[in-house]
């Protein structure tokens, strides 16, 4: 009889592997990316694409550089592709589109030794490195049959109101992916069901935003609720703040990066000189994240030193 | 108020759940080994060519913590020789071919016991070990002096495939409440749970029956979350206490019987049989019948398999016990012993061998460990030689039930790199000492 395999237990193994996880992510993000298409039109569709092939051959061609063993079959490049690409407005030129996803892969994440290894969120930061790069980034793109002048977050600074089921649906001015809360929400409570994110960081990322807005505007509902359903607080809560390597790992973890980033995304929407703060915000959690672990640590049972 | 500690949920996948044992025919030969248990080898009392008998001393206790064997099958002596265990230790082993009679030792009768001192002594003259486990010396974890605040009856059964502790506590029941009514007699015991997961109703009705109206047990239902009967889990789901960090349960008060072992007590304690068989479950991808076999120690796992129907497929890995701790073995000459409680044989379909992929920091295992243990920082002091990381990591509190291992979808060997951090720790403290 032939030799039987020897192996240190366990000896069963749960379905989930880093692919399966990142096909869940690109699944959660279908209706967004749909929602997009419909609203912003076929351009915001070829951005999409655009961001996604780009990041994928940089990380191929990376990686044959270096000789490393190629790592795409993960889908983690897809990901922060297919993220950037809905985090930017549909009137971005496809040249910045395909820089700022080289950005991404090469520097962000490659550099620092790929998948696990990059400090900050690829996506997250390539999108803020445009919005400095290409200023004409900051001037959103609008519905394709819309004549509206500034997005909800501009058009609250100016002191007028848009209407809340127009920015639930996504009906408004933004990046391509971030204005149907609807679609998001989709695809968030999706990949809570599936076990991939917990509900902790969204909760309170979002929670927060409108507990610090209702509280600086004069306790006003309505108020709170403009904030919440405006610029990319769901897409940043549900997908960009909840990315495993740049965030806590506990709940408890989970829950001071969501307040920390909803305190500063209220601070920079309503004293700072963006319109929109949830970027910066996650960013900036992302560089306190190795401490927020530290702080976080689960107590070990039974240990009493 | 206690919070349930983390865990997994794993496919049960107990399939010879109502697969009442039978009694496997006897096997031409029997090898079996001096060291089943945790502390010094038995050492051989009989030499090639002695007969022996059913239940006949082969080998006595060694010195310190150690245990009694007795011979399972009726035969001669054939060989005794040194055997290497699927744990890496070396100790001689007694062969026997049997003659198939199965005549039993006609020194056996049913202990004497007027005491605590008696039952503890009857306890190891029955050669009993931890038959759940690890094999830890019954007689030893009762040699205590001071109150047991709460005797805790594992009854979790939480691995998968493994029936054989469910059905011993639906067929033996009487023998279970029978060895709790002596040892309440005998010990001071403030009370007894018996810790079952709820997906055993049948077990739970049955023992719950059998109890009658004894006030001092009590049955006490768990969910069935994985590592359920992992002894410092199973006293903190059912007292509530927490056994601090290097130290035993009956530092707390408690004492923790596997229910199988308890069931044992019962009955020899009626019939002065040692222990020289055991309800093993046959499962696994690879068996054609799976089914609970009862078997004497000794017995051959490709005998075993055989009596299961052998194999529909190659088998291409056997493992005793369950699939989350249990071990490989290296061929199928090996031995059922005592704390064998099932067999597994996977075809080349479950002998998963998976790659190995980054970490992708998802923390999963560390929300997924009972202990609050950070695997992945384990490993990062384990290749820094980090020893103060690797113990404030938690290490050394790491029971290898496997759940980090488990979860993982980068597929990383956790648990094998906790268990190289606790052997460097060990090793460390040692030189640190001297």
């Amino acid at each position: 009889m032939s030799q039987l395999h020897i192996s240190s237990s366990p000896h069963i193994h749960t379905n989930k592997t880093t692919t399966s996880i990142m096909l869940d992510v690109i699944i959660a993000l279908l209706p967004a990316t749909i929602a997009g298409f419909l609203i912003f039109g076929l351009k915001a569709l070829s951005i999409v694409l655009m961001c996604i092939s780009v990041c994928v051959i940089s990380e191929v061609l990376f990686n044959k550089i270096v000789k490393k063993e190629d790592t795409t079959d993960d889908l983690s490049a897809v990901v922060t592709g297919l993220l950037l690409g809905l985090n930017l407005p549909a009137t971005t030129p496809l040249w910045q589109a395909a820089v700022g996803s080289i950005f991404a892969i090469v520097l962000v994440k490659c550099i620092f030794g790929g998948i696990g290894c990059n400090l900050v969120n690829p996506a997250i930061t390539a999108r803020v490195f445009m919005l400095i790069a290409f200023t004409d980034l900051a001037k959103p793109a609008f519905p394709v049959d819309s004549v509206a002048t500034a997005t909800p977050l501009v058009q609250l600074a100016e002191g007028s109101e848009p209407n809340l089921l127009d920015l639930f649906l996504g009906n408004c001015g933004g990046a391509i992916g971030e204005t149907s809360k609807l679609a998001l929400l989709i695809g968030g409570i999706y990949l809570i069901i599936k076990g991939v994110i917990s509900w902790v960081m969204p909760m309170s990322f979002i929670g927060t935003v409108f507990i610090f807005s209702f509280l600086v505007k004069d306790f006003s509902l309505t108020a709170a609720l403009y904030q919440v359903l405006s610029g990319g607080l769901f897409i940043g809560a549900f997908f960009m703040a909840t990315d495993y390597v740049t965030s806590p790992a506990t709940p408890k973890g989970k829950a001071i990066f969501g307040i920390g980033a909803g305190i500063i995304t209220v601070l920079i929407r309503l004293w700072g000189i963006y319109p929109e703060g949830v970027s910066f915000a996650i960013l900036l959690m992302n560089i306190l994240n190795p401490y927020i672990n530290i702080w976080s640590r689960r107590k070990l049972f039974g240990r009493t030193k | 108020m206690v919070f349930y500690l983390k865990g997994v949920h794993l496919p049960h996948r107990k399939n010879t759940a109502n697969f009442v044992p039978v009694r496997m025919t006897v096997p031409k030969s029997v090898t079996i080994p001096t060291s089943m248990h945790i502390g010094a080898p038995a050492m051989p009392i009989v030499k090639k060519g002695d007969s022996v008998k059913v239940g006949t001393l082969i080998a006595d206790a060694g010195n310190g913590i150690s245990a009694p064997i007795h011979s399972s099958v009726s035969g001669t002596v054939i060989e005794i020789f040194d055997l290497l265990m699927s744990n890496g230790s070396t100790a001689p082993a007694i062969k026997i071919e049997a003659d198939g009679e199965q005549t039993p030792d006609e020194n056996i009768q049913v202990p004497n016991v007027a005491d605590k001192a008696d039952l503890v002594k009857a306890i190891k003259n029955s050669g009993l070990v931890g038959l759940g486990g690890a094999g830890f010396p019954t007689y030893a974890k009762l040699s205590v002096e001071r109150k047991i605040e709460e005797l805790v009856i594992n009854g979790a059964e939480c691995e998968p495939y493994i029936t054989s502790d469910s059905l011993t506590m639906e067929q033996y029941s009487d023998d279970i409440v029978y060895a709790l009514e002596t040892l309440l007699k005998y010990f001071d015991i403030g009370k007894v749970i018996i810790g079952i997961e709820n997906n055993k109703q049948k077990a739970i009705k049955i023992i719950q029956s059998a109890i009658k109206d004894n006030e001092k047990i009590t049955v006490k239902i768990l969910p069935s979350v994985y590592p359920q009967g992992g002894e410092k889990v199973l006293i903190y789901h059912t007292t509530g206490k927490v056994v601090p960090e290097g130290k035993l349960p009956i530092d707390v008060g408690c004492v923790v019987l596997n229910s199988t072992t308890t069931a044992f007590i019962g009955k020899y304690l009626k019939t002065g049989m040692p222990l020289i068989e055991k309800t093993v479950t046959v499962d696994g991808s690879a068996v054609k019948e799976p089914k609970n076999i009862i078997a004497p120690i000794g017995t051959a796992l490709s005998d075993v398999f055989e009596f299961a129907g052998g194999f529909k497929t190659e088998p291409k890995k056997v493992l005793y016990g369950g699939p989350m701790m249990g071990i490989t073995v290296p061929n199928m000459s090996y031995p059922i012993i005592k704390n064998t409680n099932a067999v597994l044989a996977f075809d080349e379909k479950e002998t998963i061998i998976s790659k190995t992929t980054a970490c992708i920091r998802c923390g999963a295992c560390i929300n997924a460990c009972p202990f609050g243990i950070n695997p992945p920082a384990i490993a990062k002091g384990l290749k820094n030689e980090d020893f103060e990381q690797m113990k404030s990591a938690g290490a050394t509190l790491c029971m290898e039930c496997g759940c980090c291992s488990y979860v993982c979808p980068a597929s990383r060997p956790l648990v094998a790199n906790n268990r190289l951090a606790k052997q460097a720790l060990r090793e460390h403290s040692k030189k640190e000492g001297k």
